[in-house]
């Protein structure tokens, strides 16, 4: 194995530097500004201490924000999973048409997800593509308002963010299934399994490496979530998806920067928080096997 | 798979299990499986595609309301050219390109020269060293102090100030796909150029770098793909000071929402789509089979 002489350890200096002023130095900045009065209207920043955290707990803003990232990052988790599955154990065979669909459902993940945000407000306007064409089938005009309920639009932007991604997780899902060994499939064939209980039973476990990257990656990167919202909805109706990056994206832009900083110390917090038990849980499901 | 079936009758394994999956409980669904892919390809990603398309050639009349319908008078040339000065189409492009290129040139080289170090040298203290170097694959980049130290140091608002940043977000990524594949990669290879007096710096720079290749190009596909699309960093650090694409999207469509103006909102989405769509288009086997590798072990 590698020493001194042959792997030097200077070699980690650039790369631990950058990250340290540029990664690290901001987070450590977060546990200072969130108790100053930072903002755009004074010039020197003073110390407060719990006040930012007691007025958006007061407001109520800090816990509606984290419920509503929370809410968002579990479905997103869930249907980006559920359609990126599906898709892999549809288009699984190696025909022409299947290749061809799979580069069709990877075009979102190489769109900008501001642009997939505007796509769809469009599509689900009151008078939009989808009402037009529900119309069309039920025969009588279609006018729901998709972004405008203060309960379910929270699942319809979740829905957007899976659609954007489910390209993705459709090809991990692939890598994942042609890893599993057709004499075990066989042997479970010749045994009398239905399609159903050879699934559920064998390939699906077998895939748990691919759930664990999946759902992590599907979990906590939509805990960070922000284009796609702010693209249909902005944060609405009535502050019903109003992630924490899109509190901070306002707040900021207001001038009240402590504020912003408040909220991005709870998005750190949460998402360290989450990480932990989340990887250590899918990994040891990945343990029993 | 299905054609091998036919096409070898023969009693070995394969065979065999080839035919009874072909036939019996499988037979419909293997002739429906085709339909239902196209059917689910037209109805997911046709319509939304097709209406993008469709209303960035349509008069701002027509494009109320975006549809599936023709336009009645076709105006692409109108349309394009007016996004393309009305939204800073050129320095956009150039904007983003030149962030993006050295802020993922400085990243896989910084990042894989770390790698190389953390992957050989299997002490208790580069274990710890690994994990704070991968941290940043889940936790959240503080995106308002990160303002702050850019003013402190004077990068506030800067093309480098923002490619540091991408450097410094980007850089676990990096890390934790490079030391992973280092650590599959035989020793033996290093030591044979070691024993004829090769230093360090070159045996990484003319043995090390060039097997890395797949996994690079399997990062360099994806950090493109996070810089390329990335509004919310980029309006904290440049915002208002240098045009990017999905920026100046962004401004685009908050002006366009205000007036409904679908048909220039989606032929800036086209023209700003077109450079990775044509990018992915001709190496989409290469970036399908690079992405997968790097995710499951």
């Amino acid at each position: 194995m590698g020493n001194r002489q042959t792997h030097p350890r200077t070699f980690l200096i650039p790369a631990f530097v950058v990250m340290g002023i540029f990664f690290f130095t901001p987070t450590i900045y977060n546990f200072v500004y969130a108790f100053t009065d930072w903002s755009s209207f004074k010039a020197e920043i003073n110390p407060v201490g719990l006040a930012n955290f007691e007025s958006l707990l007061s407001s109520g803003t800090l816990l509606t924000s984290l419920r509503v990232t929370l809410v968002y990052a579990v479905l997103v988790a869930i249907f980006q999973n559920l359609f990126g599955l599906g898709l892999a154990l549809l288009l699984e065979r190696d025909t022409r048409i299947n290749r061809f669909s799979r580069v069709m459902f990877f075009i979102p993940v190489v769109m900008s997800a501001l642009a997939v945000g505007y796509i769809f407000q469009a599509l689900l306007k009151p008078a939009g593509a989808l009402n037009q064409l529900l119309s069309l089938f039920t025969a009588e005009p279609v006018t729901t308002a998709w972004l405008g309920s203060t309960t379910w639009t929270i699942v319809v932007v979740a829905l957007i963010h899976a659609w954007k991604w489910m390209g993705l997780s459709m090809l991990i899902y692939l890598a994942g299934l042609k890893t599993i060994n057709e004499d075990v499939l066989e042997a479970a064939r010749l045994d009398g399994a239905s399609a159903w209980q050879t699934f559920r039973t064998i390939r699906f476990p077998l895939l748990a490496p691919a759930v664990t990257f999946n759902v992590a990656t599907a979990l906590l990167g939509s805990m960070n979530g922000f284009d796609i919202v702010q693209a249909t909805t902005g944060g609405g109706p009535a502050g019903s998806t109003e992630l924490l990056n899109i509190f901070i994206y306002r707040t900021f832009g207001q001038g009240l920067f402590a504020q912003a900083t408040t909220m991005s110390l709870v998005l750190f917090v949460a998402v360290a928080l989450l990480a932990f038990p989340v990887v250590r849980t899918l990994r040891k499901r990945e343990e029993v096997l | 798979m299905s054609t091998q079936a036919a096409t070898s009758p023969t009693t070995t394994g394969r065979g065999t299990r080839q035919r009874t999956k072909a036939g019996g409980r499988h037979g419909i669904w293997s002739a429906l499986q085709p339909a239902v892919a196209l059917l689910s390809v037209l109805l997911l990603i046709g319509i939304p595609l097709w209406m993008v398309l469709i209303t960035s050639a349509k008069p701002q009349g027509e494009a109320l309301n975006p549809s599936l319908t023709l336009p009645s008078e076709w105006q692409i040339w109108e349309n394009y050219s007016q996004v393309f000065t009305d939204g800073r189409i050129t320095p956009a492009f150039f904007g983003s390109l030149f962030i993006m290129l050295p802020a993922v040139f400085v990243v896989l080289l910084l990042g894989s020269l770390a790698a190389w170090v953390l992957a050989r040298r299997a002490t208790r203290g580069n274990a710890i060293l690994y994990s704070l170097a991968i941290s940043g694959i889940v936790l959240p980049p503080a995106v308002v102090t990160v303002v702050l130290l850019l003013r402190q140091i004077g990068l506030a608002g800067t093309a480098i100030g923002m490619i540091a940043v991408y450097v410094g977000m980007y850089m676990s990524t990096v890390i934790f796909f490079v030391t992973g594949f280092i650590r599959t990669i035989s020793v033996e290879l290093e030591e044979a150029a070691r024993v004829d007096g090769a230093r360090p710096i070159k045996i990484f720079g003319r043995i090390i770098l060039p097997l890395l290749a797949p996994v690079l190009s399997t990062a360099t596909i994806l950090i493109c793909l996070y810089v390329w699309n990335d509004v919310f960093y980029a309006f904290f650090v440049i915002g208002g000071r240098i045009d990017t694409l999905p920026l100046n999207l962004f401004q685009v469509a908050s002006a366009g929402l205000y007036l409904n103006n679908w048909h220039l909102i989606f032929a800036y989405v086209v023209l700003m789509s077109l450079p990775l769509l044509l990018v992915f288009m001709f190496a989409q086997r290469r970036i399908i089979s690079g992405v997968t590798s790097g995710a499951v072990k």
